[in-house]
């Protein structure tokens, strides 16, 4: 809660002391429109007034009205916008883990191996090069020259239009992932229970998904919020790419036109996910670790 | 199949009762900072990305001035050029040039030569050529200083000769006829220079925020940390997004912004680097020598700090570029004449399928340079740490 | 090769390639284990006894590599792929580690994973595995084993862990049970427990102990057969007995004879104090997570504690870890805050701040147990040693500051040419005078010496002993030394206090505090200190109590 706070708090009052405002663009418009509409935004009140008015908005769950697309409210373009963003996110999430922590577990098992070099090498190329770039390459690929798949848009939504843009979107993660595993995993390997365990005569699955993987999997648990906050900023450039109406477009839209409230309410919306991604990498954590638990 | 094992270092041949072999007398030990300059420098893969970021920053900052070309020159005769090493206009090319020139000046174009920079021409037409007609030559970005070298047939036959301006795009030009080559050298230096610039905003801030936090301890750490913990749940990139529209597009404005961001993870390795320094016998017994805060933190724990750091600085480093790229995805970067890798990058996405090279070029630039970053890193990692080899 | 030998090493080598080229840790050693004996391999850090076991279990570090052979009744281990060896280890052969705290998963319980190596080695049900771990911890002495069962690692104490590696180790009835400094790592009184079980399960069960220790008197004590390792070779086999009255190799004499020994003169009882504390007390405040819970209450580390310490004079606190003692050494040195007051020569020191105890910080000086953890390691020697005279004595240029570095070098035993290196081209040893040599530099009077042995080989320990002793009669220096190790503190000491959980449960001079000790807590501590050492050398060496030798 406190961090909700912060994050309302701070973002209000940085675009407020922002130059311009979101009549100011394009064609100034006639005096008296400019003022109806500003009382009708309430921005004729003091600011201190405007933000705990938000405050108590926004603790209602209401978001206030978007200042551009003036049929909606900010609520209604994020219920809509919320399940493309969301379930394109998971899709990239859960292929970022598999496959990530698979490629990182295999690396440690063969380090400094062929297989190893061959890993890490694809997996830094993944952190190095940026998804706009993946993003129009495997289109151009994949829809253009070999006419496989559709070159964006959502469709019917199914796995033909998904497939591309959750690639673009999971890569960077996906080798950060590998990577973490891989240093995880070589440290786990060389923890002196893993050598009771081999003294012990445990076969080698059992000393490397029991007792090492285990372990290994804490740091990839808690970096699960910091990725899933970077799929999310991963997103405003996949959905730009492949078109995908999802709140990633919203909110550049909205940065670029000044929306105060459509910007507030992507920005409070991220927040709150972030937050309960925490949490639920506490709780997470707690279960994979029972010195935590017992605390 | 072997069974898997992780190298770990030999044990400690161990010591011999009685003392240290007599070293001769004013040798110097090897300080650790040495031990692990001579690791970095056995690492290949650490020296060649070293190797390829002194190249890359090189070509950056002296290129532009071994290239005739400046950044926001737009050569109009050549828009989206595809890269040659050969020198452009080719002959054929020149050729048609000075015939389409000459069907300007009504004339018609005899036996044209070109040999090294300078051409020679003769110009035929029915009536007496003006001599003004070589006006029409010297208005194409090819020729210039033509000038009529003899005249014959009563004027109906003129031999000029001139200079051939040509130009070398070894990298092709953009969509709006600007020499690739110099773009990418000052979209280099641009990168760079954020890349450095707000990894060193967000040392300073990192490194201050996280050493105060971690010296004072107690409860001024407490509510220090709890402030990063709040501002770790911010969804950062859209705060750069909302800083760079509202503020406006300068360069100091995205390092400032980009470095203000960063800065946490730097304040919680600090932090966490002091407190357990602290509490290393070394510092308590400096302590109880009487040295002061000061004496501790200049002796002890910035020297023993700056490893981790300088780590760190090559993680930062890469991340601060890449979003550099991303804000110049979105049209928030530099503005244009300017420009960066990341502009270059996204300008190329656009138009990938007609012009590659306008992809290409900017990208490997850049992922070499991040690459190169990224051994650089692993490689001073592992020398700062040996327990990892 | 002897007819019952169920392990027999033949010319074992063990290389480890390093950056430095490669490294012989092991250099061709002959060894048999006969069943159901008990052999111990001795020797010193580094000596290359636990890489000897480590090699025949097929547990080197990736990389070393063995060559040689081990046959285990007949059978050779070395060179065998992992899934063949696995019919051995863990079944035939077991081992228990130097580190319990670690040498247990920490995410699973200790029941889980006795249970996981039984059925890995047997066919049998889970409960049946159950019931046999509940049964193995009843048989190594874990009280209420039906409910430790379900125990993660952490809610145990050091010496239980061990107990619950000793039951994993018998889980199958194994012929050898390789015990790799099972007690080091312990408190003095849980050391002689686990020993007396190593004993009496041996007794019962019939396999062979191979012990890797370096402490003599554990062998002495436990021991039928003794082999001496030294530098990757065995320079002596043979039974205890015999190895301990006629040691044949000079390093097995030297050993034997590095038990620390000799008693300290008192200074004059007219000599002044020097430091005086009087009902110090010290409480840590207990730190609980989340900002807003304040003070979740505070811990009474040291109850009121007193001591007198006379010029030239030592004072030993002796306890076990946790008892409080190291936190009164420094509560005396006013390095941390305390109840009570504290003298020194006369003047009431305990409300001085900080800046206040600046210039007598000259006087109060501290040696620590850890001599890797108590140099900085990115500064030189020189500038190390001479850290206190840059606060005590500003004035001197950095020549003469140089010099004298190299002259407090001298005096504890260094060659003063060695100033310019690092402390981490050192041994233990020798930094641990490195660190002597930065307390005395600056002449202090009082010397609080916080286990400074403790790390340390026993040759060295005696070295360092001997040259605490010429310190302290050149310069008349007063000690407060504490230590678990009552060996030592008996060599050292003219007074002794007794610690347990914070207090002081009894103090007196030393030969009262050793011949007659009126606390039940004290006695243990005596006889766990008799068991691992003194008493057995006394034995050896009868002549040796009393005796002070030459300086």
């Amino acid at each position: 809660m406190p961090t909700l706070f912060a994050v309302v708090t701070i973002s209000f009052f940085l675009i407020r002391f922002a130059p311009g405002g979101p009549f100011s663009l394009e064609r100034p418009l006639p005096p008296q429109i400019m003022e109806n509409m500003i009382r009708a935004y309430r921005l004729d009140l003091p600011l201190w007034r405007q933000y705990l008015d938000y405050l108590w908005n926004v603790a209602h769950g209401d978001f206030g009205p978007s200042y551009i697309y003036r049929d909606f409210s900010v609520g209604q373009l994020m219920m809509q916008s919320l399940p493309y963003s969301l379930q394109l996110g998971t899709y990239a999430l859960i292929l970022a883990v598999l496959g990530g922590v698979a490629a990182g577990v295999v690396a440690a098992l063969r380090q400094n191996g062929i297989v190893d070099y061959l890993v890490m090498s694809v997996a830094t190329v993944g952190v190095t090069v940026p998804n706009f770039v993946v993003g129009p390459v495997l289109s151009l690929v994949f829809a253009v020259l070999l006419s496989w798949l559709p070159a964006g848009g959502w469709g019917d939504g199914s796995a033909r239009f998904l497939l591309l843009p959750t690639i673009a979107l999971a890569l960077p993660q996906l080798a950060v992932f590998a990577r973490l595993t891989r240093g995880s995993m070589i440290e786990a390997l060389r923890a002196d229970h893993i050598r009771t365990a081999r003294a012990y005569g445990l076969s080698r699955r059992a000393v490397v998904v029991t007792h090492a993987m285990r372990g290994a999997l804490l740091p990839i648990v808690s970096y699960l919020a910091p990725c899933a906050a970077a799929l999310l900023t991963g997103s405003v450039v996949i959905e730009e790419i492949f078109g995908i109406p999802g709140v990633g477009r919203y909110f550049v839209q909205g940065a670029l036109n000044r929306d105060y409230t459509l910007v507030m309410g992507t920005v409070v919306l991220i927040a709150v996910f972030i937050v309960v991604l925490n949490l639920v990498v506490d709780i997470l954590y707690a279960q994979l670790d029972p010195r935590i638990r017992h605390d | 199949m072997t069974d898997f094992t992780s190298p770990a270092p030999a044990p400690d041949p161990g010591p011999l009762p009685g003392d240290l072999p007599a070293p001769a007398e004013g040798e110097r030990g090897r300080s650790l900072f040495r031990l692990a300059l001579r690791r970095l420098v056995r690492n290949r893969a650490a020296m060649a990305g070293l190797f390829v970021l002194l190249l890359v920053t090189l070509f950056s900052f002296a290129g532009p001035h071994l290239v005739g070309h400046r950044y926001d020159q737009i050569f109009t005769s050549y828009v989206a050029v595809p890269p040659s090493l050969e020198p452009r206009p080719s002959d054929e090319h020149l050729q048609d040039v000075i015939e389409t020139a000459a069907r300007r000046g009504r004339v018609t174009v005899g036996d044209f030569t070109v040999s090294g920079g300078s051409f020679t021409a003769t110009l035929n037409s029915e009536k007496t050529i003006d001599p003004r007609a070589t006006r029409y030559i010297d208005r194409t970005d090819e020729f210039e200083g033509t000038t009529v070298t003899a005249t014959e047939e009563d004027g109906r036959r003129l031999r000029i000769a001139g200079t051939v301006a040509r130009e070398y795009f070894p990298f092709g030009t953009d969509s709006s006829g600007r020499d690739l080559l110099v773009r990418v050298m000052i979209g280099g230096q641009i990168s760079l220079l954020v890349g450095v610039l707000a990894s060193l905003v967000s040392l300073v801030i990192g490194v201050t925020y996280g050493a105060i936090s971690g010296y004072l301890g107690g409860r001024v750490d407490d509510v220090m940390m709890r402030f990063v913990e709040i501002l770790y749940s911010l969804p950062f990139v859209f705060m750069v997004i909302m800083l760079v529209v509202f503020f406006g597009r300068s360069f100091v404005l995205i390092f400032l912004v980009i470095g203000a961001t960063e800065w946490l993870d730097m304040a919680r390795i600090v932090r966490g680097q002091t407190l357990s320094l602290k509490r290393r016998e070394f510092v308590e017994a400096a302590v109880a020598m009487g040295l002061s805060d000061w004496q501790i933190i200049r002796r002890h724990i910035i020297p023993n700090t700056i490893g981790p750091v300088v780590v760190f600085v090559t993680i930062v480093v890469p991340k601060v570029m890449l979003l550099e790229s991303f804000l110049s995805f979105l049209g928030l970067g530099v503005q244009a004449p300017l420009t960066s890798w990341g502009a270059l990058i996204s300008d190329g996405t656009t138009t990938m399928q007609a012009a590659p090279w306008m992809l290409i070029f900017p990208s490997l630039f850049f992922v070499a340079t991040l690459f190169s970053l990224n051994f650089l890193g692993d490689g001073l990692r592992d020398a700062l740490d040996p327990r990892d080899r | 090769m002897a007819a019952d030998a169920i392990l027999s090493i033949r010319d074992l080598r063990v290389v480890f390639d390093t950056e430095d080229g490669p490294l012989e840790a092991v250099k061709g050693i002959d060894l048999d284990v006969e069943a159901g004996e008990t052999l111990a391999l001795v020797g010193e850090s580094g000596s290359g006894k636990s890489q000897t076991m480590m090699a025949v279990m097929g547990l080197l570090a990736g990389n070393g590599r063995a060559s040689g052979s081990a046959r285990y009744r007949g059978e050779e281990l070395l060179g065998l792929s992992p899934s063949a060896l696995n019919r051995f280890r863990g079944a035939k052969i077991t081992m228990i580690f130097q580190e319990p705290m670690t040498s247990l998963d920490p995410l699973y319980t200790v029941g889980r994973q006795i249970a996981e190596v039984v059925r890995r080695h047997r066919r049998v049900s889970g409960r049946a595995a159950h019931t046999r771990a509940v049964e193995l911890l009843t048989l190594v002495g874990i009280p209420e084993p039906e409910r430790r069962v379900d125990s993660y690692p952490h809610e145990l104490s050091g010496g239980q862990r061990q107990r619950v590696m000793i039951a994993m180790a018998l889980a199958n009835d194994p012929d050898l049970l390789i015990a790799d400094e099972p007690t080091t790592a312990l408190d003095v009184t849980v050391q002689a427990q686990i020993l007396e079980l190593l004993r009496d399960l041996q007794q019962r069960l019939g396999m062979a102990i191979l012990l890797i220790t370096h402490d003599l008197g554990i062998v002495r004590r436990f021991a039928g057969r003794v082999a001496v390792m030294r530098r990757g070779e065995i320079v002596e086999t043979g039974s205890a007995e015999a190895v301990f009255t006629r040691p044949s190799h000079a390093y097995t004499r030297m050993l034997i004879d590095s038990e620390p020994h000799g008693t300290k003169t008192p200074p004059p009882s007219t000599a002044p104090a020097v430091l005086e504390a009087r009902n110090v007390s010290v409480d840590f405040a207990l730190r609980s997570r989340g900002f807003f819970a304040r003070g979740a209450g505070t811990m009474r580390a040291v109850h009121g504690a007193s001591l007198r310490l006379k010029a030239g004079e030592t004072i030993g606190i002796v306890g076990e870890s946790g008892s409080g003692k190291s936190t009164l050494g420094r509560a005396i040195l006013r390095l941390l805050p305390s109840e009570g007051t504290v003298r020194l020569d006369g003047r009431d020191i305990s409300a001085l701040g900080r800046s206040g105890m600046r210039p007598l910080r000259r006087q109060l000086q501290l040696v620590f147990q850890d001599p890797y953890g108590s140099l900085s390691p990115r500064l030189t020697v020189s500038a190390i040693v001479t850290e206190g005279l840059l606060v005590h004595e500003p004035g001197l240029t950095s020549a003469e500051r140089h010099r004298r570095a190299g002259e407090a070098l001298t005096e504890v035993g260094l060659d003063p040419a060695a100033r310019n290196r690092y402390p981490h081209e050192f041994s233990g040893g020798q930094r641990q005078r490195i660190a002597i040599a930065r307390a005395v530099a600056i002449r202090p009077k009082v010397l609080v010496l916080d286990e400074p042995t403790s790390a340390l080989d026993r040759s060295i320990q005696v070295q360092i002993v001997e040259l605490l002793r010429r310190l302290q009669a050149e310069h008349g220096l007063s000690y407060v030394f504490i230590s678990h190790d009552l060996a030592v503190v008996r060599a050292l000491s003219d007074y002794i206090l007794v610690m347990k959980s914070g207090r002081v449960v009894e103090e007196g001079p030393t030969a009262e505090i050793f011949e007659a000790p009126r606390e039940d807590y004290t006695r243990t501590l005596i006889a766990a200190a008799f068991l691992t050492t003194l008493g057995t050398a006394a034995e050896a060496r009868p002549q040796a109590s009393g005796d002070t030798p030459e300086r």
